[in-house]
């Protein structure tokens, strides 16, 4: 039913529909704005699963993450190589995680990788650091900043290792009734 | 527990030291981070090697999925979950027994296999995993569905069958109508820009006029397709012309039109009758010759069962929304971790635009600054004095409030007693405007007094006494309609009391419409011209949400009397969002409190269900079982209360069909008694009750895991410190060790009783480890993953 389109097959789009929360329609859409981003690199036929992959940049510069503090993490930990090259499949990956339907943990797993910056499985005082000048775009003083990282650390951690591992993490988060809603990107 | 981790951790250590190649990190002995594996660390593309966090998540969902299979044949009682239910680094740690990733990735697919479609699609879109190795996941449960059978090797029985098809159908045609609705997409983009530039407050507002339009057009489809097109295919002759002035009185030409009750025929359509075209047949319950030879249509059956399931339906879905959203909301309230929480979860992801985004930034460092500043200073420096005058401050409101909802409900209770008396001579755009302009003024002097600031306490108040305020007023009114204006003998109440109803939503219309008129538009002019500050209103999304609910409350009320009412109620809304949305980008900035926007969805969703709905459907119920219908209009005509339909239809039923007695007892007993509808709430309560329980047995057990989790951290510290002392000290003297050794057990054991999970003398506890004090520094620890609670 509908437009026949030669994007995808069928049954690649029926893949997608089941790993992803995206219905056929929106993952078409998706692939268009896939797409504009670089019309030259990105080719229309995917039915042959052609190894095409954005960089950073091009990604970065989308209306939905342009402004966002957090776009470089946010592409970097939804890439295979940690390094924000996106093929399709991250892209809709990336969408589908930050979109409405998808549950708490999943939201919480990657957010988690979100705010590790030095990518070593934890939020340590210096993660934090970073998460608060970014949010706040440098607007407290330093002594403020170490102020609100070790009450933030002291109040969540929960085995006392003075930073935050995932446990200690989604634990706060399920605190968080707002959470669910903030960490949404509509596309 | 920690009896477990350790005794693993002192063997491999043990076995670790036969290992000459093996040496002792020196950066465990300075700091207690000795969860930190240098080993671990030093890999530096250890994140980025899929390899290792991709075995690890497989065997987590391996677990998962075979959980959900064990509880989806018997839920497991919490007793038999193991004590050492830590809930742990989600498997990110997890020492599985599989040594390689084919292995786990083929138990994962066959448990895949074996569960259900939509538990299926579910697991798969819950994995952290890469689209690529779902897919790999998903093709191989897929092709191997063709040859099995889903229900395993047993030929179940056919009841079995039955019900499985028939609950999967439902499942499915319930998901089907969801994702269509889903897919519809109103107004999407502008939801966006209104997400884009204001947040998630002002945009849950907007989603939940979505949601009652949607309400508003199920209510409108039924009852267009079952009642307006029937008879107004058989209209009678038009008494009034049509005058513009019609939309705004709901008089004159309507009055006699399939807007109101008093149109609808009591009679049996037909069609291709003997007798005559289209006329209907006469005495309605005896014509059953021409009903059996032509398509017949019994009016009074089908405007009671419609309106009856219309409302169940809408109660059906209302519930599951709000225990929905009240599921995603609800979580436990422990000491609230307000600074970290503020740091993560704060940012709102949906801003794009520039200024906005820069609001954002400057609000959430304020924020975090005024936070800061409470939790460091002292919390007792509220004095007596400062309590008392804000206990008066707040009661002086309340009083001020209720004495105003008090005057307004008298004021229209006299009012319309004097219109009563009067016998209706003129319009009634009078009582019903000094009525609203009554409620209008009290409203605002009431929300004046509470104050502007949207702190969490005071937007609830603020909620609460406009709550009062509406409640009180449409009771007063119901009141009147159902006690005075029924049995005063009018010629047709039903459509008076439609009329009145139409009157009140257009006058809350208008009312909405020059409020955001003034509210909004020329207040910004007026602070921008006069006052010259660049400050404009804020959006005022609880009460806004208020009129919604309330402008819902009528039109479920007048459903019984004005079946088109729904559709009137959908061109208000529609017109509403758009002019909303105008006036918010024109006029409005960005709110500064943070709005608790999954919380106050939650409210308006409950209070959408409960006083307005709930009230709605009582007011409703109780005219279809007590009051008299008129005697010379609409299609209960004759009967001595609406439920007599059914009840003439079910004898009719027996009459013509013998066998069908049993439907008759059946209904004389379920329905007309109202012993049922109180057996079925008892039900309904103590489904409720139970389920409280339940959550507060879940809370209990939380808070008892936390401070389980809490306990084991610090015992864990203070063995690992003992252990390094102990194994210190051994070096420089091996003479005092038999010394440390009894001092670590007293220590240990006296440890030992003061934490949660410890039993009293455990001798695994005392004796294997101080006596392996000689196991050297590298410690990695193996966290088992729990079982999982429920």
């Amino acid at each position: 039913m509908g437009n026949k389109q030669t994007i995808f097959t069928d049954e690649q789009l029926d893949a997608y529909q089941d790993c992803t929360f995206f219905t056929r329609k929106e993952i078409l859409r998706l692939h268009g704005r896939y797409h504009e981003l670089a019309p030259h690199l990105v080719p229309m036929d995917y039915t042959k699963e052609p190894d095409c992959k954005l960089p950073l940049a091009l990604i970065v510069a989308m209306p939905e993450l342009n402004e966002n503090p957090f776009r470089n993490r946010i592409v970097e930990s939804f890439s295979e190589d940690g390094l924000g090259n996106q093929s399709f499949n991250d892209f809709v990956d990336m969408f589908s995680v930050l979109s409405e339907m998808a549950p708490r943990e999943l939201k919480a797993i990657f957010a988690f990788k979100i705010y590790d910056f030095n990518v070593d499985n934890f939020l340590c005082k210096e993660d934090l650091e970073q998460t608060l000048n970014r949010l706040t775009k440098e607007e407290l003083t330093e002594e403020e900043v170490q102020l609100v990282c070790e009450k933030a650390i002291e109040e969540a951690d929960l085995d006392g290792d003075h930073k935050l591992s995932f446990a200690d993490f989604e634990n706060m988060i399920t605190r968080a009734p707002d959470f669910l809603s903030t960490f949404h990107i509509r596309i | 527990g920690v009896h477990d981790s350790f005794s693993r951790l002192i063997a491999e250590q043990t076995q670790d030291e036969r290992d000459p190649g093996y040496e002792r990190d020196p950066g465990c002995e300075r700091d207690p981070g000795y969860e930190r594996d240098p080993g671990y660390e030093r890999d530096p593309g250890h994140e980025r090697d899929p390899g290792r966090n991709r075995g690890a998540i497989l065997s987590q969902y391996y677990n998962r999925t075979l959980q959900l299979r064990m509880r989806r044949q018997s839920r497991p009682s919490l007793r038999d979950l193991p004590h050492s239910s830590r809930p742990s680094l989600r498997g990110y740690r997890v020492e599985s027994d599989f040594s390689e990733t084919d292995i786990r990735r083929q138990a994962l697919v066959s448990n895949l296999q074996k569960l259900s479609v939509s538990d299926r699609v579910r697991m798969l879109r819950a994995m952290p995993l890469s689209m690529a190795d779902k897919r790999q996941l998903r093709w191989a449960p897929l092709s191997s569905l063709l040859l099995s059978s889903p229900l395993g090797h047993q030929t179940p029985h056919i009841v079995v069958l039955c019900l499985i098809s028939l609950s999967l159908s439902l499942s499915l045609s319930l998901s089907l109508w969801f994702s269509f609705l889903h897919s519809l997409q109103l107004w999407q983009l502008a939801l966006k820009r209104v997400g884009g530039r204001f947040g998630t407050g002002v945009l849950s507002y907007f989603l939940f006029l979505k949601t009652l339009l949607f309400f508003n057009l199920f209510l409108f489809l039924v009852t267009g397709l079952f009642l307006v097109l029937p008879q107004a295919v058989h209209p009678p002759p038009a008494v009034h012309p049509f005058s513009g002035l019609e939309l705004l009185t709901g008089g004159g030409y309507f009055s006699d039109s399939v807007l109101y009750y008093g149109y609808y025929s009591d009679t049996t359509l037909n069609r291709d009758c003997d007798n005559n075209g289209s006329a209907p047949s006469p005495g309605g319950w005896r014509g059953l010759d021409c009903a059996r030879q032509g398509l017949s249509y019994s009016m009074p059956l089908a405007y009671f069962f419609t309106i009856g399931t219309a409302f169940f339906i809408t109660c059906i879905i209302l519930v599951f929304s709000m225990s929905r959203s009240f599921g995603q909301s609800f979580r436990v309230e422990q000491s609230p971790s307000l600074l970290a929480m503020k740091a993560f979860c704060s940012w709102d992801f949906k801003v794009v635009k520039t200024s906005s985004v820069a609001l954002m930034s400057e609000n959430i460092g304020t924020q975090l600054r005024e936070l800061l500043a409470d939790v460091t200073r002292n919390h007792a420096n509220q004095t007596a004095g400062q309590r008392l005058w804000r206990l008066l401050v707040h009661g002086l409101a309340w009083t001020i409030c209720s004495g105003s909802t008090v005057a307004c409900a008298l004021a229209v209770h006299y009012l319309a007693q004097h219109m009563h008396a009067v016998r209706h001579t003129h319009t009634h755009t009078d009582t019903d405007t000094h009525a609203r302009a009554r409620t209008k003024s009290s409203l605002n002097v009431s929300a004046a007094s509470c104050g502007l600031d949207a702190d969490d306490r005071l937007c609830c108040c603020v909620v609460c006494r406009n709550l009062m305020l509406k409640v009180s007023l449409l009771s007063v009114l119901c009141f009147h309609w159902l006690g005075r204006e029924a049995t005063s003998g009018l010629q047709c109440w039903e459509s008076f009391v439609g009329q009145e109803l139409y009157r009140f939503l257009l006058m809350d219309f208008i009312f909405t419409l020059l409020d955001t008129l003034l509210g909004e538009f020329l207040w910004r002019l007026f602070s921008e011209k006069v006052l010259k500050k660049s400050r404009r209103p804020v959006f005022d999304i609880a009460r806004n949400v208020l009129e919604l609910i309330y402008g819902q409350t009528l039109a479920w009320l007048g459903v019984l009397f004005t079946p088109l009412l729904p559709g009137v109620q959908i061109i208000k809304l529609l017109l509403l969002f758009y002019i909303k949305m105008s006036s918010v980008m024109l006029n409005c900035q960005a709110p500064r409190k943070p709005y608790r926007a999954s919380k106050m969805t939650t409210v308006f969703i409950t209070l959408l269900c409960f006083p307005s709905f709930l009230g709605a459907s009582v007011c409703v119920t109780y005219t279809m079982w007590s009051i008299a219908p008129s005697r010379a209009c609409g299609p209960f005509r004759g009967l001595s209360t609406m439920m007599q339909a059914g009840r003439l239809w079910v004898e009719q039923l027996r009459d013509a069909n013998p066998h069908l007695t049993w439907l008759a007892t059946a209904h004389s007993y379920l329905v007309e008694n109202p012993l049922f509808l109180f057996v079925a709430a008892g039900v309904f309560m103590i489904i409720i009750y139970f389920n409280s329980q339940v959550v507060g047995g879940q809370r209990k057990v939380i808070a008892l895991l936390q401070e389980q989790i809490k306990n084991e951290g610090e015992d864990k510290k203070f063995l690992i410190r003992q252990l390094q002392t102990t194994h210190a000290k051994k070096r420089d003297t091996p003479a005092r060790r038999s010394q440390q050794v009894r001092h670590c057990d007293d220590a240990v054991t006296r440890r030992g009783k003061a934490s949660f999970s410890l039993p009293d003398s455990d001798p695994r506890y005392s004796s294997t480890f101080c006596n392996r004090g000689n196991a050297t520094g590298r410690f990695r620890l193996s966290i088992q993953s729990p079982a999982g609670i429920w």
